[in-house]
C-alpha cells in the first residue's frame, strides 16, 4: 500500500533532494552564497538518509552521524561564508567565473 | 494514515522549496526557502521518530547558519541583476542530474531483497527515550568523534575570525602594552616656572 510509509519513500525524498542541490551547484555559477546554500541541501539529503536508515534498522548510530553532519555543515557554512566575505571585500565581487586569480 | 498524508506534505514542500532556493533571482528568497526547507525537514525527522534531531536541526540550521547567510547577503552589497545571467552549465547540471538518476535507477531494478537488511526489533530503542539514546551512546562508544566534532567548531571558529579580521591603519585602537609599560623618566617633565618673567 502507499500509504505505508517505508525506507523506500525516506530514500527517494533524500535522493531528489540531493540531484536538486547538485543541479543548484551546476545552475548558479554565478552567485556563490545559492552554491553553498546547495551544498546545504545535499548535507541535508545526507542527515534524511542516515536518519531514516537508523529508524528503520533499529540502530542509533546513524543519528549521532546525523549529528556529527550537523556540525560539520555548520563549520563548513562559516567558514566558506568568511572565505566569500573576503573574497569580496578584495575583489568587489562573487562571480564564480571571474574567480581565477591564482591561474599560473 | 495521518502520519503518511503529513510525510508527503512535509516532503512535497522540502522539494518545492529546495528547487526555489536554487532558482530564485534575489538571494534573500533562497535564504527564506532554505529555512523552510529545513523547517519541513525537522518536520519528517519527526515523523520518524528522531525527535532530537528535528529539534537540534531547527535550532542549528534556523538559528545558525540561516542568520549567517541572511547576515552575508545583507552584508554583500551585490548586484543581483548581473549575478542573475544564465550561463551555459545549464546542460552540464542536467546531464550530470541525469547521470545520478540513472544510477538511482539502475540501484532500484537490481535492488535486493527486503529480508537482506538486518532489521534488529528488539534492541534498545524502544526502552528510552531518543534523546537518553543518543547521550547514552555518544558519551561512551562515540567519545572520540564527539572530541573530533569539537574540535572542528573550534577550528572553524577560529579560521573564520582569522579570516574576516582586519587592522585598518587609520583607526586608533588601545595599545595595552605601551600602556602598560609608561613609566615616569619618560612620560613626567617638571618645568620650573617663573612667576616674575611670566608677568
Amino acid at each position: 500500500m502507499i500509504f505505508e510509509i517505508g525506507i523506500y519513500h525516506y530514500t527517494i525524498l533524500s535522493a531528489f533532494l540531493f540531484f536538486t542541490g547538485v543541479f543548484g551547484i551546476f545552475l548558479n555559477r554565478t552567485n556563490l552564497i545559492i552554491i553553498l546554500m546547495s551544498l546545504e541541501l545535499i548535507l541535508l539529503s545526507v542527515s534524511i538518509n542516515f536518519i531514516s536508515f537508523s529508524v528503520f534498522l533499529g540502530d542509533i548510530t546513524g543519528q549521532i552521524f546525523s549529528l556529527f553532519i550537523l556540525t560539520v555543515a555548520a563549520g563548513e557554512a562559516a567558514i566558506g561564508l568568511a572565505i566569500l566575505v573576503v573574497y569580496f571585500r578584495n575583489s568587489g565581487n562573487i562571480n564564480v567565473n571571474e574567480i581565477n586569480k591564482m591561474r599560473g | 494514515m495521518f502520519a503518511s498524508i503529513l510525510f508527503f506534505i512535509f516532503s512535497f514542500l522540502i522539494l518545492a522549496s529546495a528547487l526555489l532556493v536554487i532558482t530564485s533571482k534575489n538571494p534573500v528568497n533562497s535564504v527564506i526557502f532554505l529555512i523552510f526547507s529545513f523547517f519541513n525537514a525537522a518536520g519528517i525527522f519527526l515523523i520518524a521518530g528522531a525527535e532530537f534531531l528535528a529539534l537540534i536541526m531547527l535550532i542549528v540550521y534556523v538559528g545558525a547558519v540561516a542568520v549567517l547567510f541572511l547576515f552575508v547577503v545583507m552584508m554583500l552589497d551585490l548586484n543581483f541583476e548581473e549575478l542573475n545571467k544564465k550561463t551555459n552549465f545549464v546542460k552540464t547540471g542536467i546531464i550530470t542530474a541525469g547521470i545520478l538518476i540513472a544510477e538511482m535507477i539502475v540501484l532500484f531494478v537490481y535492488y535486493p531483497e527486503e529480508q537482506s537488511f538486518i532489521i534488529n526489533k528488539n534492541n534498545e530503542l524502544n526502552s528510552l527515550t531518543n534523546t537518553e539514546i543518543i547521550g547514552s551512546k555518544i558519551y561512551t562508544e562515540h567519545f572520540y568523534h564527539f572530541q573530533i566534532a569539537g574540535l572542528i567548531l573550534l577550528v572553524a571558529m577560529i579560521g573564520a575570525i582569522v579570516l574576516t579580521l582586519r587592522h585598518r591603519d587609520n583607526v586608533r585602537r588601545q595599545d595595552i602594552s605601551s600602556q602598560v609599560s609608561r613609566d615616569q623618566e619618560k612620560n613626567v617633565e617638571l618645568k620650573d616656572i617663573t612667576f616674575e618673567e611670566s608677568e
